[in-house]
């Protein structure tokens, strides 16, 4: 039995904007639960004091000046949207606010 | 059992760099749509992001002007969620390292001094912004925004009523104003708040349910809401029901607070450290120049004020609400040697309506504040009426010329002469003989009436009071 | 090797990007002379092997017009350099083999593209690959598997995730091309194909223009003919980017000029290998035992050396690159680029979107990434990985002290058949169980040609490892072991030979 229940799967489909029916469901909770099977040996390492490694340069204050530099022209902008009305990128009406 | 409110701050200003947080964009409010935009801050495949020095720079300025301590090595963290106003459905923000922490800032109440503590400070990308009204069905997104560095000052819970958020909210933009990093204007949306607010009897240790609010668009928006919604979890609690953790909406037109329409899923961000972009390291140095860019912070410039020259706490109040009225202030008084209670007075009085009436910013004032002081002291010395003072201010905004200038060219100096005022009082008895003879009969008016016909014949510049009298000597009689 | 038919007529496609270049100087060779005899093989033989997702040669003739004529001094001017699907080029098609970006255009060029546009290069786009660089087979493409054109049935896979580009390499239907190596994406194709692929220290490399898969492991590099052009080609595209918070400020070598020195003396480090799935295949020990002797026999000494969490890099790399390849492919919502499948609300259509844009194993990865990552399970898994990851990067720390360059198969087995991993992605992460570690520990690492298996004649790659920032030293060696056992003339021949479908 997969440690990805399809309770869970749905919820992590919903997070990450992905729908997952039927049979597929059941074949990705399993192939997933198998990978995830797979990957919780790391667990089994000891790793008591290591410091993670999110960057492996040693590399630190990356900065740049407050300098402008060219934009993109709106045309270019509305050219690769989907759909777009003048200069604005268009989507479904949004209900919030 | 009395029930305290519980009130905590979340406040975002925009900086007002050239540039966006990670990208070369311009950041200036008002563009047409999507005419400041690239890939990076659009979020296109491939594009990368780079910090912005100057807004690195400023939110240690801004961390220090509020007693924070600075992290050591801060960083950045991908914030998670999807929406369509965030182009890459993650902000760059910071999370568990944050620019600062652990410091305050000191309001007072009905005349309590109240230190609220500020829990954080962090550096974050603003996301795009949407517009709903322009059409039924759609929603049109504008990618200006995204990018424009924000710097997020949260405060801890220790705010205890409506009144107190809205002056440390006043405060706290006074003193960012001070700091010249941002245009601090709600209107615009380059200073947003949100606020929370939870009742728990008082005394207690342990917070109750907290209910946020947002869409405040006013300081004055913010107390309204926290006044009723205060007033609502009392009602609730009174009435036996329990207080919902929730989002709530505040409607300016009907003045109440309004669960979201939507639900806001239990927000999972999924925050993990930013590989894009590598630790920083807050180095003394990099403290010690931004220290040395403090200017004197309002509540320091009050105290001083009110000491160095008497003034009340109202007017040394009025006069910091900008950094650069209070340098006007100075100017006046220490470069004209001016006294201090009349230059407060026609800063705060004729000045400030000036600009209010024109719709000016102080900023389009360019005259050395020394000349307030000139004038003040033309006034005080007897040069020139308070009235013919008046149009010297004016004179001197709009030409942009020294009160003294202004004074000794336009023949304005006030004309105390004494055998001048004779021949003036003489010729307007000799114009008006029926006025004389009425006074003569004992009817006081007709003298000022000819006192008004010898300011009318000097163009102002005459004196009144020795004016009256001259004609009174020369009409001789009684006074 | 199996016996070939006649060969076809040789032309300037068959040439090295060295040769190549050095032709164009002097003249003895034309410009469109070159292209238009790449662009008749790309005509020929794309439609069986599948390399290129599209090609435009009016689009070329007119670029290499510009560029001979705008770059004189160019150091690659002239030159065709073909460049996978995952690197943005302005105003052309750049899908990352994904039904998602089908049609996308980016309005900008990768920082590795303005460089090479600068030396004179011609840009030949759109090399086929796995959906997002997920991938060891390109079988993960949207738009079909490419074919190793080693396979005389062209029946096996030309690995992955830069499958089109290695494999255009060894057909000789490019010059050289451009591949990104996240977890192995370039060298284990260059095994698979049977030609040099060299993954660069990280920051090398500009990222700026890569469409991310995993931004802690990514890196550009060169697919080539050999050694001596893949030192050509990291010449031009390495160094510092503005552009790339995590770009190295380290200088750039001449690697040219550094490959003709001495390697006697230098070290090779030999780590005990972890249990590879199903067994690492008797020819590839073989073969790497023979290079190893090769290596010896121009005066490398030999040590073991010890990598013990070796056997945990796959486990490691799959929660950090999944990890960061959800939270990288988030942006792929039918919002401002790309497809978009409408739907009532703003959910919906991202739903619908990404669910019929991503193919299996992209949303499997993205699924994968997003849960490790979320509420509750960030410290076992993401937190830990990380951890693991720097114990990985101090074994090579250690194992550097002891030797110069370390020594590997670059695959378990040589190229696979279409579909035999398909079943069980598992598997298929497991065939990566060699390269996984230096992109991990962010060191260089390259693959070169040492042999071929017995009964199929398939490509069998020998993998090099080295220190931070000695892209030179493995390049050196490479070059080194090239002249003695003459493998890349054996990929001419064979490559020339031209096997029919």
């Amino acid at each position: 039995m997969s440690v990805i229940t399809p309770d869970i799967l749905k919820q992590v489909a919903m997070l990450a904007r992905l729908r997952v029916e039927g049979q597929a469901s059941a074949e990705l909770s399993g192939q997933l639960g198998t990978i995830l099977d797979y990957v919780r040996q790391l667990q089994q390492v000891p790793t008591a004091g290591v410091e993670p490694t999110s960057h492996v340069l040693s590399l630190s204050n990356v900065l740049r000046e407050d300098r402008r530099r060219p934009s993109l022209d709106p045309k270019a902008v509305t050219a690769i949207a989907p759909v777009a009305h003048q200069s604005f990128v268009a989507v479904p009406k949004v209900i919030d606010a | 059992m009395t029930l305290e409110p519980v009130v905590g701050l979340e406040v975002h200003l925009q900086f007002s760099t050239d540039t966006k947080l990670f990208c070369g964009c311009p950041t200036a409010f008002g563009a047409p749509p999507n005419s400041q935009t690239c890939p990076v801050c659009l979020g296109l495949p491939g594009a990368l992001p780079v910090l912005n020095a100057r807004a690195f720079a400023w939110g240690i300025k801004v961390a220090l002007a509020f007693g924070c301590e600075l992290a050591r090595i801060m960083k950045f963290d991908r914030k998670q969620y999807f929406y369509p106003d965030l182009p890459k459905n993650y902000q760059i923000s910071q999370y568990d390292q944050p620019l600062a922490q652990h410091g305050h800032l000191d309001v007072e109440v009905g005349g309590e001094p109240r230190r609220i503590r500020i829990r954080r400070i962090h550096l974050e990308e603003d996301a795009g912004k949407l517009l709903h009204e322009a059409s039924p069905t759609e929603t049109y997104v504008d990618f200006n925004r995204a990018g424009i560095p924000l710097l997020e000052i949260v405060s801890e819970p220790d705010v205890r009523s409506a009144e107190e958020a809205y002056e440390y909210l006043t405060e706290l933009k006074t003193t960012v104003g001070y700091l010249g990093v941002s245009t601090c204007n709600m209107e615009e949306g380059s200073l947003r708040c949100d606020t929370n607010v939870s009742l728990r009897p008082a005394g207690r240790e342990e917070l109750g349910v907290k209910v946020e609010i947002k869409n405040l668009n006013s300081f004055r928006a913010v107390k309204l809401a926290l006044e009723y919604e205060e007033a609502r979890q009392r009602q609730c609690l009174e009435r036996g029901e329990r207080i919902v953790q929730d989002t709530r909406l505040w409607d300016a037109k009907r003045q109440v607070t309004e669960p979201m329409r939507s639900k806001e899923e239990a927000a999972d961000y999924r925050y993990f450290p930013e590989p894009d972009l590598v630790p920083f390291v807050i180095e003394p140095a990099m403290v010690e120049a931004a220290g040395g860019q403090l200017p004197e912070l309002p509540a320091a410039r009050r105290r001083r004020f009110c000491e160095a020259y008497g003034l009340s706490e109202y007017d040394a109040r009025v006069l910091t609400q900008t950094w650069a009225l209070g340098r006007l202030f100075e100017d006046a008084v220490r470069g004209a040697n001016a006294p201090p209670k009349p230059v407060a007075n026609w800063i705060m009085g004729d000045f400030l309506a000036y600009l209010n009436a024109k719709q000016a910013p102080l900023e389009s004032i360019k005259l050395p504040g020394e000349w307030f002081g000139h004038l003040v002291q033309l006034i005080e010395d007897g040069t020139i009426s308070g009235k013919m003072a008046k149009e010297v201010f004016v004179q001197m905004l709009e030409r942009e010329v020294d009160p003294n200038t202004l004074v000794a060219e336009g023949g304005l100096r006030q004309v105390v002469d004494t055998a001048e005022l004779d021949a003036l009082a003489a010729r307007v008895i000799a114009a008006h003989p029926g006025a004389a003879d009425e006074y003569a009969k004992g009817k006081l008016t007709a003298l000022m009436y000819l006192v008004g016909q010898g300011m009318k014949q000097s163009q102002g510049t005459a004196n009144p009071t020795q004016l009256t009298e001259a004609l009174r000597r020369r009409l001789g009689g009684s006074a | 090797m199996p016996a070939a038919p006649a060969s076809r007529t040789p032309g300037p496609a068959d040439l090295t990007l060295h040769e190549l270049r050095d032709r164009l100087r002097a003249g003895t060779c034309s410009p469109s002379e070159a292209l238009e005899d790449l662009l008749a093989r790309i005509e020929r033989r794309n439609p069986a092997l599948n390399v290129y997702l599209g090609c435009e040669p009016e689009r070329l003739r007119g670029e290499l017009d510009r560029q001979w004529r705008d770059h004189p001094g160019g150091r690659l001017r002239g030159v065709p350099i073909t460049v996978k699907s995952n690197i943005c080029v302005a105003g052309e098609p750049v899908s990352c083999a994904s039904r998602i970006l089908e049609g996308f255009r980016p309005p900008y060029d990768a920082t590795v593209i303005e460089r090479l546009r600068a030396e004179g290069a011609v840009i030949v786009p759109r090399a086929n690959m796995d959906e997002f660089a997920f991938g060891s087979s390109t079988e993960n493409s949207a738009f079909g598997a490419a074919r190793n054109p080693r396979s005389p049935a062209l029946d096996r896979v030309p690995g992955g995730s830069s499958g089109g580009s290695a494999a255009a390499v060894a057909a000789d239907v490019a010059i050289a091309a451009l591949g990104s190596d996240t977890g192995g994406s370039i060298r284990q194709p260059a095994a698979f194909c049977g030609v040099v692929g060299l993954k660069p220290t990280y920051g090398r490399v500009s990222r700026y223009g890569l469409v991310a898969f995993a931004s802690s492991l990514d890196q550009i590099g060169p697919l080539t003919k050999d050694a001596r052009d893949a030192a050509v080609l990291l010449s031009v595209i390495a160094g510092h980017d503005e552009r790339d918070s995590t770009s190295a400020p380290t200088a750039v070598p001449d690697y040219e000029r550094e490959l003709d020195g001495d390697i006697a003396g230098m070290r090779i480090g030999i780590p005990a290998l972890p249990e590879a799935e199903g067994g690492l295949h008797a020819d590839v020990r073989t073969a790497v035992d023979e290079a190893v002797g090769v290596l010896r026999g121009l005066g490398m000494k030999t040590e073991a050396v010890g990598l013990p969490r070796l056997d945990k890099s796959v486990a490691t790399y799959y929660v950090v690159a999944t990890a960061e390849a959800s939270s990288n492919l988030a942006r792929y919502d039918g919002v401002q680029f790309g497809l978009r499948r409408a739907g009532p609300s703003v959910l919906e259509m991202s739903v619908n979107t990404r669910t019929e844009g991503f193919g299996a194993e992209a949303k499997r990865r993205i699924l994968l990434g997003t849960y490790v990552l979320s509420q509750g399970y960030y410290d076992a898994y993401y937190l830990q990985a990380m951890k693991v990851r720097t114990l990985i990067r101090r074994d090579f720390e250690d194992a550097f002290r002891r030797c110069d360059v370390i020594v590997m198969p670059t695959a378990p087995t040589p190229a696979f058949r279409f579909g035999e991993k398909l079943h069980d992605p598992l598997q298929m992460y497991l065939s990566d169980v060699f390269t996984i570690a230096a992109n991990l520990a962010g060191v260089p690492a390259l693959s070169v040609c040492c042999g071929t298996s017995r009964a199929e004649g398939l490509p069998i790659g020998l993998q090099l490892i080295g220190r931070p920032f000695e892209e030179g030293r493995l390049l050196r060696v490479a070059r080194a072991f090239e002249d003695a056992t003459d493998w890349p003339a054996r990929r001419r021949a064979f490559a020339q030979a031209e096997t029919p479908r």
